[in-house]
């Protein structure tokens, strides 16, 4: 398949699929940090990811109109506002979701595959009713438009490196939150024994609310990062549910470090391969590939070392 | 200070705990024995809220802890050492401490608890799952420590640990009363345990005291028959 390029053409080929991939992976990355927290950590299989994301692109598509019809002059930094916006908004309706749902439901993890799967159900006919079903698209800013060449065949468009920068941030924080704040000790403990949590003198129901709002709010700036590379419609986040759930468990469920590099992997091997055979294809290598390699290493690429 | 009357546990319809009354005194080690399944760590696990009591009351200080949840019960001044450590094992042994500090306005490990168990600031590194049981148990009890409670509770304390490192549990028990000025009620099953840290011996079966008496008063052989299948 490689027999009717030159080499240097060959060269940006994977240049720039790299550089395509890596955008697959900044909104991977996103999405699989949240479900990390809430599948990897509290062990909720929240089917309902995608449309918390999307939640997150529809808000940012509504600070895009709202700036853009009021405050015209103010429009090239909505996307820092939006941002923000998307996190609060999936955040608060995740508190809501784990106090009316999930709260229920953590001695039957099971049970919140099928719960969560009815909310995705009910969330995405909200979106269909409210939005409309076509799809819809929001206009960047003009510093983000246009790409950077590095060579004469090699360019990289400016909002991908946007995004890029913006995962790395958020991971960094998800990380501080996690292994350095009280409240990361505080979901550690909740997730590992939660009534001997309970017994230590942490209040359990507010731990739990705080993780899986904040998994949600997560999948919030994820969908806002999404905004940049697709189109938003009530169904998009259900395209990125499946990738996010092979990410988390082929990552090592519990770890944060897995979870990256396992979407690097995946979404490098995605995209390159997508550029010479067709997209089906690629997806069926990749998951094979996984799929194999899960098959030796059945607790994900790292697992934590300890007596159990 | 610490008081049960009437106090009973039930799952479902099978009584486990009946019409349980006592009263412990401030600074009063006692043992609670008795053969397995006569309902000492259900008794235990419904003192610190895991199991939800059906009947009576339960008052630390005069206050009224039957509708609390744990961690409101650990703020009011009980501490829980479970059977079987229970310590978080993919978290070190700092974070475990830590995890105790929870219910306190503390954010760092007071330096008393380390010099009470130096082993665990040498090993505060290590993840509390790759420690020995006797390490465990440790950890455990400083985790419970670390909430500054008025009443410690311990259940079966001595389980899986070799007899040397119980001697020395007795004595690190002791020291613990006299330096924080609390409580302890510990289940127990092995005799000589008790009868080395308890100042009140006080034996179940079926839910129900059979026994209570002083450690001074204690006839050996009486509580060995009740102990023995």
């Amino acid at each position: 398949m490689f027999e009717e390029y030159t080499m240097s053409e060959l060269t940006s080929i994977f240049a720039m699929q790299g550089f395509a991939g890596l955008i697959l992976f900044s909104v991977l990355v996103l999405m699989a940090l949240g479900l990390a927290i809430i599948f990897g950590q509290m062990g909720v299989i929240n089917m309902a990811h995608g449309e918390f994301m999307i939640l997150g692109a529809y808000i940012t598509y509504l600070t895009s109109i709202v700036f853009s019809e009021h405050l015209p002059d103010l429009f090239s930094g909505y996307f820092f506002l939006a941002m923000i916006l998307a996190f609060l908004g999936s955040f608060f309706l995740g508190a809501f979701v784990e106090w009316s749902m999930i709260r229920h439901l953590y001695k039957r993890p099971l049970d919140t595959l099928l719960a969560t799967w009815g909310l995705s159900l009910i969330l995405q006919q909200l979106y269909r009713t409210i939005f409309g079903a076509r799809e819809v698209g929001v206009s960047i800013p003009d510093w983000m438009m246009g790409s950077y060449p590095i060579t004469d065949l090699i360019e990289v468009p400016i909002n991908g490196i946007f995004v890029m920068v913006l995962t790395l941030f958020i991971s960094l924080g998800v990380y501080l939150i996690m292994f350095k704040s009280s409240l990361g000790k505080q979901t550690r403990a909740v997730v590992q024994n939660r009534d001997m949590a309970g017994a230590v003198g942490i209040n359990t129901e507010k731990v739990d609310r705080y993780t899986y709002a904040i998994g949600c709010g997560i999948a919030g700036i994820a969908g806002s990062a999404f905004t940049m590379i697709g189109s938003t419609g009530p169904t998009a986040g259900q395209l990125y549910i499946v990738d996010t759930f092979l990410v988390v468990v082929f990552g090592g469920a519990s770890n944060l470090l897995g979870t990256i590099a396992s979407a690097f992997t995946i979404s490098q091997a995605q995209s390159t391969l997508e550029f010479f055979l067709s997209g089906s294809m690629a997806k069926v290598l990749t998951l094979l590939t996984v799929v194999g390699i899960l098959m030796l290493l059945p607790q994900g690429l790292f697992a934590l070392k300890i007596r159990r | 200070m610490f008081e049960l009357k009437d106090y009973h546990v039930a799952y479902g319809q099978s009584e486990v705990i009946k019409n349980m009354n006592f009263t412990l005194n401030p600074k009063e080690i006692v043992a609670i024995l008795g053969r397995n399944g006569m309902g000492k760590t259900t008794l235990m696990k419904s003192l610190i809220g895991m199991i939800p009591s059906s009947k009576g009351s339960v008052t630390l200080q005069g206050k009224e802890l039957k509708a609390m949840k744990s961690h409101e019960r650990v703020a009011s001044g009980l501490g829980f050492v479970p059977q079987g450590r229970m310590v978080f094992s993919t978290m070190t042994v700092q974070e475990n401490i830590e995890t105790g500090l929870t219910s306190t306005k503390r954010n760092s490990v007071p330096d008393d608890i380390y010099s009470m168990f130096p082993v665990l600031q040498e090993m505060r590194k290590r993840r509390g799952g790759n420690l020995s049981g006797g390490q465990q148990q440790q950890l455990a009890i400083a985790r419970a420590l670390a909430s500054e409670p008025s009443v410690l509770l311990l259940d079966e304390p001595t389980e899986g640990i070799q007899p040397s490192i119980i001697k020395e549990m007795a004595k690190t028990l002791k020291q613990i009363r006299t330096q924080r000025n609390l409580s302890i009620i510990v289940s127990e099953q092995v005799l000589s345990f008790a009868l080395d840290i308890a100042d009140r011996i006080i034996v179940i079966e079926k839910g129900e005291i059979v026994l209570d008496t002083p450690r001074d008063a204690v006839d050996e052989s009486k509580i060995a028959a009740y102990l023995s299948v």
